[in-house]
């Protein structure tokens, strides 16, 4: 099994730096350096780094990308500015999410995305099919190593290892050069603190990592990044979101745009628009104290009627309870509905909630 | 790693202290590190009957839970209510404060099939 691993090309740095290494999605990554809480509270209170290279960069080239990119894509990318970003999705015929992405547009023609790890090949699988000839695709993802510096301090860290540059705003990306290396930073991340993901050639990314730990970032790992991500609401893929959902159930239509002319997936989110949806993903919150909730564990009404199951959960550090999301019927999606989580028999009392679970203090760039 | 020469071990990483016929049970410091950051203890109930092997209690950190087994066979005679209260102390204090339940042993002598400090440590290393 340990051979079909991929690795980072930042493993031997994880390694030096202690880290618990496990398999994750079919890479080899660090789930913690010292402790998933202190990692949590180092992004909520200062400033954290995670290795994402094992995330995919595809570039996309041509006087007719803008207008391609709107026909695979479920965003409207016309709207995007150059230097600028948005979440998008990446949708199959029935309107399924293939993959959940960010794509920014460097110039008139030419637009960068990051696309999840574990979906590399059916991206570029699904675009390679579509493609049109005057349209270059380009999947660049072995060439990057990947940085997502996150918290309160990430923009002063920021500044002191790079004095001349200025971060983009929020969902924005700047290309630029720097010891002689092609960098790439957007001002993004998956915690819902202030923070960029930072991008360099894949042989200089060990080197980056120390160089961002040095000026105050502490290594965390996917634990951390888990928990970071779901007291935001934000899906996961292959948890929250699969070809089988789509980002209307999953509660994400903001990201959608319907007016935009014709896109792969829209006939059926269109229809689901004016039908209505008969399930969607909800935020529960535990009522009481409890065994922490995990993803799969069954959903039940207060009689004890099986409704669905959780597609993630975890044990809130920063609100010291259990938090998770799950796909249930309409009926028992309303804010405020009382529903149980099975944990091995025992049952636990939750409440729907809004998303996020958790309010940060950051208010952007 | 801290493995005290006055206890008894498990294969799965349960130590015990034994006092008349009557044993405590918490988890090593070996096993809490690998665990990290517990936030949540499962008890067992009071009076139940356990064989050597059954899943009695669950720790649980934010990224798994954790069976603990009954390291012998008895009968559960006391749980405690500070880890249930403060998780952490299965981190903090795991020899101490941070102990799990207490049960009668059906026999006090089996204690003698637990390995020592010197062959935990073997095994662990």
């Amino acid at each position: 099994m340990s051979d079909t691993l991929l690795h980072t090309p930042l493993e031997a740095a994880h390694i030096e730096l202690g880290a618990k290494m496990v398999p994750f999605g079919g890479w080899y990554m660090p789930v913690q350096y010292t402790s998933i809480l202190d990692e949590h509270a180092a992004v909520r209170n200062n400033c954290g780094v995670f290795d994402i290279s094992h995330m995919g960069q595809v570039v996309i080239e041509g006087e007719q990308a803008e207008f391609w990119l709107n026909k695979m894509l479920a965003n409207n990318v016309a709207v995007l500015p150059a230097g600028g970003g948005q979440y998008s999705f990446l949708l199959n015929e029935n309107g399924g999410v293939i993959d959940d992405l960010i794509i920014y547009r460097e110039s008139a023609t030419k637009f960068f995305a990051v696309i999840n790890a574990s979906r590399i090949k059916e991206d570029m699988a699904q675009l390679s099919t579509h493609l049109p000839t005057d349209v270059v695709l380009t999947n660049e993802s072995d060439l990057w190593a990947g940085l997502a510096v996150q918290g309160p301090q990430a923009s002063a860290v920021f500044a002191h290892i790079f004095p001349n540059v200025t971060l983009p705003p929020r969902n924005g990306i700047l290309r630029f050069m720097e010891q002689g290396q092609e960098l790439v930073v957007c001002r993004t991340g998956y915690t819902g603190e202030d923070g960029f993901e930072f991008f360099s050639p894949a042989e200089h990314g060990g080197t980056w990592m120390h160089t961002f730990i040095k000026h105050g970032a502490k290594p965390c790992g996917l634990g951390a990044r888990d928990s970071l991500r779901l007291e935001m609401g934000y899906p996961l893929n292959g948890n929250d979101l699969s070809e089988e959902l789509t980002p209307l159930e999953a509660g994400l239509g903001f990201f959608v745009d319907l007016n935009k002319g014709d896109f792969i997936g829209r006939d059926v989110l269109a229809r689901q628009k004016t039908d209505g949806i008969t399930r969607k993903l909800v935020g529960l919150q535990y009522n009481e104290k409890g065994a922490p909730p995990r993803a799969h564990y069954t959903v039940e009404t207060p009689s004890g009627e099986v409704i669905g199951e959780l597609s993630s959960g975890v044990h809130s550090p920063s609100l010291q309870t259990g938090i998770g999301m799950a796909y249930v019927p309409i009926a028992y999606s309303k804010l405020g509905t009382d529903l149980c989580i099975d944990v091995r028999g025992r049952k636990f009392s939750a409440k729907v909630v809004k998303k996020p679970f958790y309010k940060t203090a950051n208010k952007g760039a | 790693m801290n493995i005290p020469s006055d206890l008894r071990y498990n294969s799965s990483h349960e130590w015990v202290r034994l006092e008349g016929d009557i044993i405590t049970v918490g988890i090593t410091d070996h096993a809490q590190a690998e665990l990290t950051d517990v936030v949540f203890v499962e008890l067992p109930a009071v009076g139940r009957k356990v064989d050597h092997g059954d899943p009695t209690a669950v720790v649980e950190s934010v990224k798994a839970a954790s069976d603990i087994y009954a390291p012998l066979s008895g009968e559960i005679t006391e749980a405690n209510p500070e880890v249930e209260a403060d998780p952490a102390l299965v981190n903090t204090d795991p020899y101490g404060k941070g102990w799990i339940f207490k049960m009668r042993l059906n026999d006090a002598a089996s204690v003698s099939q637990l390995m020592d400090a010197a062959a935990y440590a073997a095994m662990i290393h």
